[in-house]
Parts: C-alpha cells; structure tokens; sequence
C-alpha cells in the first residue's frame, strides 16, 4: 500500500522531532529547536494563505504580536490561565483578520503587500507607543505557563529546554496535521483553483472573497498561536515580535524553503533559525553570507528548497 | 420535438455593453430551452465572448436582462449563478495548471464537496467521505471525455485539445441547466473535434441546454437548434440552420468571409 502524500509528510515530521533530540549535546540546542518549531507553526499558515491562495501578507508579524501580547496582558488584566490567553489572543487575530482581509484581500499582488505591511506596523506602533499598558519598548513580563510544573508534579520532570520543545513540536505537528488535512479537501482546493485562476474558481461555484478571506484568518490564528507560545517560553515579550523584519522574516522562510509545501516551509524556517547560529563562525561576514544562500536558493531552486530538490531528484530518476 | 416544448432556462433581453466607446454588444436578446443548443456565430471581434462574459456575471451589462430558470440575474455574480446552474468554458482557456487533471474537475464538484471548515480542517469522516464520493464521479467525467488516463498528470502540461475537453468535464461536474461553450473545438484536430461534437449533442440530450459559440460551420450547422448571428455587437440575423446558412447579410458579414478566408482565427 502506497503512504499518501499527507501521511508521508507528518511521519517524516515526527521522526525528526522524535529523533533530533538524540543529538542535542545541551540544553542550548533544545532551546534553539523550539525556535525552529515555533517558527515552523507560524510558516503553515504563510503556508496556507500565500503558499495554496496565492495571496501575499508582509503584516503577519502583527498577529504574532497581537497573540503575544495576549499572553502578556490578559494573565494581568482579566486574570486569566496563560494557556486562555492564547485562546483569546488566537481569537482576536481571526477577528482583526476578519474585519482587516475584508477590504485587503480586494488588492492583489504587491498592492496587498503594502497594505498589508501596513497593517503590521500599525500593530507594533500601538505596542510601542501604548506603554502604560503595553510597557512600550521594554516590553514586559509573561506569566508561566504553569503546564511544567503540573507534569513535575505528576512525575515527568522536563527541563525548561526540553519542555518547550515538546510544546512547539506538538503544536507545529498538529499545525502541518490540519494544513495537510485541508489541502485534501473542498476548502483547500478552493484555495488552490483562486491561485491559478479567480475566474475559473468563480465559475465553479467557489466565492473568491470568502475563500481568501478564510485562508487570511487561518492563517492569522496560526501567526497569533505561535506568537503566544514564543511570549510563554520567552517569560518576556517586545514590539519587535511585531515588527515588520518578523513579517519579512516568515514569508522568506517559507519561501526559501518551499511556500507551496508544509514540510518545505518548515524546513525553511529550520534553515534560517539555524543558518544564522552556524554562520556565526564567518564572523562579522555572517549575514553577507546568509544573503548569498538565500539568492542562490531562489535563483537555482525557485519553488523554494523542500519541492525545488524534490523536482531535480525526480528529474534524474526518469 | 421535446425542445419546441417546456419553458425556457435562460432568456436573454436587449442585452447591451460599451467599452470606452465602442458598442461591444448591443440590444442582443434570445431564448434557450431545455435540450436546446443555440448557437451564436459572427466574425472576430463580433461580440461573442463579451455576451458570455455578461450572461455568466464577469461583466456587468449596461442595458437589459438575462433570466435564468425564471429569476432575473442580471450581472450576478458567478459564483451565484454557478448554484443556480450556470456553467461555462472559456475561448482562452482558465484551468488550474498547477492542479492535476483529475484535482480541475473534482474542483468542479466543489458546491458539492463543501462542507463546514472545522470538518475539512479535522478530517471529519464526514468530509472524508464527501471527497471520495466527487473523486469518484471526477473520474468518471474524466472517462467521459477520454481523459481518465491523463488524471494524475499536471494540467499545466496537456495538449490544448485535451485542455478543452478538461475545461468541458469540469464545466459538466455543476450538472449545469446551462452550459455556455466558447469555441470548444478551437484548435483541435479532426477527431478531437468529432469528439466535442458527439459529447456536446450527448449532454443537450440530457435536458442541459446549450449556448455555443464555434467557428467550425459545419459543426454549427450540424448540430444546432437554433442560430443567432452577431456582427459588431449586433444580432443580423437570426434563425435554424437553413435559413440562416440563405440569409445574404449572414454570408455577406460572416460565411463569406469563412470562404474567401478560409479560416477565421480566435
Ligand atoms: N474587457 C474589454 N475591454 C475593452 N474592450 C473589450 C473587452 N472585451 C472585449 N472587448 C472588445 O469588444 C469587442 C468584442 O470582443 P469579443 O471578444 O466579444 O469578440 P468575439 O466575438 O468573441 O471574437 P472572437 O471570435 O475573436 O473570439 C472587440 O472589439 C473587443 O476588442
Ligand atoms: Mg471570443
């Protein structure tokens, strides 16, 4: 029996989460692959929403931001669980996504870019300037999770590294579960038929606005959850976690790695959580260095590395 | 005749558009009954593709009416007026190249497919279920139109015959009332285009009724019900195949130049 596509993909996700640990000589590297994995979580849903719809946002950052922010705020303010927070915070991003894609999504191509750049800095404005509340550029203190200290209590003694990375690995495999799961279904391929052509898409039955507009609110609580877990495992958040280099920063991980593919995106963004620690052995010409990868990824793997290897390997066979 | 009898599915009125100037359609109007297949013919740049563009809501008419199945849906949009029952093909082709063929067409059966979000998202058995059931009637369709064994291949790298019968099994997934076909036997050899045709008065048969437009006379002339021809936006002539293939405005606007011509492009 031949594994499908989706199947094959979550197990070779889960093999790599089972295993890396294996090679982790310290607790340095469980914190770094929590990074990847949160990053990985937020690219699913650049995934879903460029990588299947076809429509671009540099603001994504602000939802990351809004969810963080969430963690950081509603513990203090309304007394809430941190783990509610995220909830909440998740919701208001599928809301401001709802109310901002509304008009947005009628822009196409770097139009929406702009305009959706736009909305990203207006969210890290409010979070700077708001510093009564927000506590501006310091940023402030998040509440813990509790979850860690609950498991000790039960007898699984995780430390801080390690607990964090079997979060953001479990959030980021039930992230690329459900984005794989749409994929098969009416909903993605709605979404795929609007990126080839909106017309065609409007001719068998698929209400263009609302397709995209769901992709954009999708994609938002993805954004918004991995921004929670990153303020969680940071016990701190800043505006920066919503500015717009961070919104930069998601789309280029999914692109470098492969916008259309969940498994090519992820790796992506363990490429560009990764590269920048290895490079720090070319010193001060570290970034030059990671510029250059990625122009050469994009000029000789243009859909990006996971597919791009995956086409030159199939290319050979036949 | 059953197509002299019941009501009509779609009733075109005083249909009208202008592009910065130019009368593109003007007062353009017919019926179309069940079974039926209508054919609109007339030279290049006549206003053929810009009537399919109003009647299936991708331009909004500046004058008259277009009723289908008794409901007045004058400029809807398309993917209303795809519930309703409309369906189309396009003269320049709209399919999802990055798709494969047999994912164009199970796209086709999507107000079929479509269930709630959180069902899809979860894998519900439900929607689990819901796929296999159009992926199996997608690749019967696809068998159909001769392409079940092109169904996992990428659409983007079909022939452009086999593309037009794509974009036809996609288009027949709606189970449409209506089916508009704009020039589906463009560009297609000998067979292809014998296979367009049988496919084409197979699914009238069925009770779908059928707006074509088609350059290939003797296909025009062979198959349909009825013809409306067009010239600069406006209806010349109007009638079955005989007497419009007598009409001298229509020879002189249209089947002349077929012959001195030989083929009119598009
Ligand atoms: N969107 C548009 N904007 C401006 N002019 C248009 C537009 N669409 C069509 N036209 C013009 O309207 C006229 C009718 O074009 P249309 O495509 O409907 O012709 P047609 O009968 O389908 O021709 P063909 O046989 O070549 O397909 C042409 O002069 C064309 O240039
Ligand atoms: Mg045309």
């Amino acid at each position: 029996m031949r594994l499908s596509h989706k199947y094959s993909a979550l197990l070779v996700l889960l093999a790599v989460v089972a295993v890396a640990p294996l090679f982790f000589p310290s607790s340095y590297y469980y914190r770094v692959a929590s990074l990847v994995c949160v990053n990985g979580l937020a690219v699913i849903g650049i995934v879903i929403l460029t990588g299947y719809a076809g429509q671009i946002s540099l603001g994504h950052a602000g939802f990351a931001g809004i969810g963080a922010y969430a963690c950081a705020l509603a513990p203090v303010h309304l007394g809430l669980h941190p783990g509610a927070a995220l909830v909440l915070g998740a919701l208001v991003s599928a809301g401001l996504a709802f109310l901002v894609g509304r008009p947005i999504l009628r822009l196409k191509g770097y139009y929406l870019g702009v305009a959706s750049l736009g909305f990203g800095i207006l969210v890290s404005m409010v979070l700077t300037n708001e510093s009564a509340i927000t506590g501006g550029p310091d940023g402030m203190q998040v509440a813990d999770l509790g979850l860690r200290g609950w498991l000790a209590g039960i007898g699984l003694r995780l430390t801080t590294g390690q607990f964090w990375y079997f979060v953001n690995a479990l959030a980021m495999l039930i992230g690329a579960w459900l984005a794989l799961n749409l994929n098969e279904r009416a909903t993605g391929r709605a979404l795929r038929a609007l990126h080839g052509s909106e017309t065609a898409a409007a001719t068998v039955g698929i209400d263009v606005a609302r397709a995209k507009l769901s992709a954009f609110v999708i994609s938002a609580v993805y954004a918004s959850v991995a921004g929670s877990l990153l303020a969680l495992q940071n016990r701190l958040v800043t505006p920066d976690i919503a500015g717009y280099m961070h919104s930069i920063e998601m789309v280029t991980m999914a692109v470098l790695g492969g916008v259309g593919s969940v498994l090519g995106a992820i790796f992506g963004a363990a490429v560009l959580t990764l590269l920048p620690q290895v490079l720090t052995a070319f010193d001060q010409y570290e970034q030059i260095a990671l510029g250059l990868i990625m122009m050469l990824v994009m000029i000789y793997l243009r859909q990006g590395i996971v597919p791009g290897l995956l086409a030159l390997i199939r290319g050979r066979g036949t | 005749m059953s197509t002299e009898t019941g009501r009509p599915l779609l009733v075109v009125e005083g249909l009208g558009i202008v592009f910065g100037g130019l009368r593109a359609v003007h007062d353009v109007g017919f019926a179309l009954k069940p079974g039926e297949i209508v054919s609109i013919i007339g030279p290049n740049g006549a206003g053929k593709t810009t009537l399919f563009n109003m009647i299936s809501g991708l331009y909004m008419p500046a004058s008259g009416s277009v009723r289908l199945d008794g409901e007045v849906v004058t400029g809807m949009a398309s993917h209303l007026l795809a519930r309703r029952g409309l369906s189309r093909t396009f003269q320049n082709l709209q399919i999802f190249p990055a798709m494969s063929v047999l994912e164009n067409v199970m796209s086709g059966f999507h107000l079929k497919e479509k269930g709630s979000l959180f069902a899809d998202l979860l894998n519900w058995p439900t929607a689990r279920s819901r796929t296999r059931a159009i992926e199996a009637a997608a690749r019967a369709l696809l068998a159909r139109v001769g392409l079940e064994r092109a169904a996992e291949r990428e659409a983007g790298a079909l022939s452009y015959g086999s593309l037009k019968r794509l974009e036809i099994a996609r288009a027949l997934a709606l189970s449409p009332k209506v089916l508009l076909l704009d020039e589906p036997a463009a560009g297609c050899n000998a067979t292809e285009t014998e296979e367009i045709d049988r496919l084409i008065e197979e699914i009238a048969h069925e009770g779908t009724a059928i707006l074509l437009v088609e350059h290939d006379m003797k296909m025009v002339m062979r198959i349909s019900n009825h013809i409306v021809v067009l010239d600069h936006g406006e209806k010349i002539a109007e009638g079955d195949p005989a007497t419009v293939s007598r009409d001298p405005r229509v020879i002189e606007a249209y089947l002349g130049v077929q012959q001195e011509g030989s083929h009119a492009g598009g």
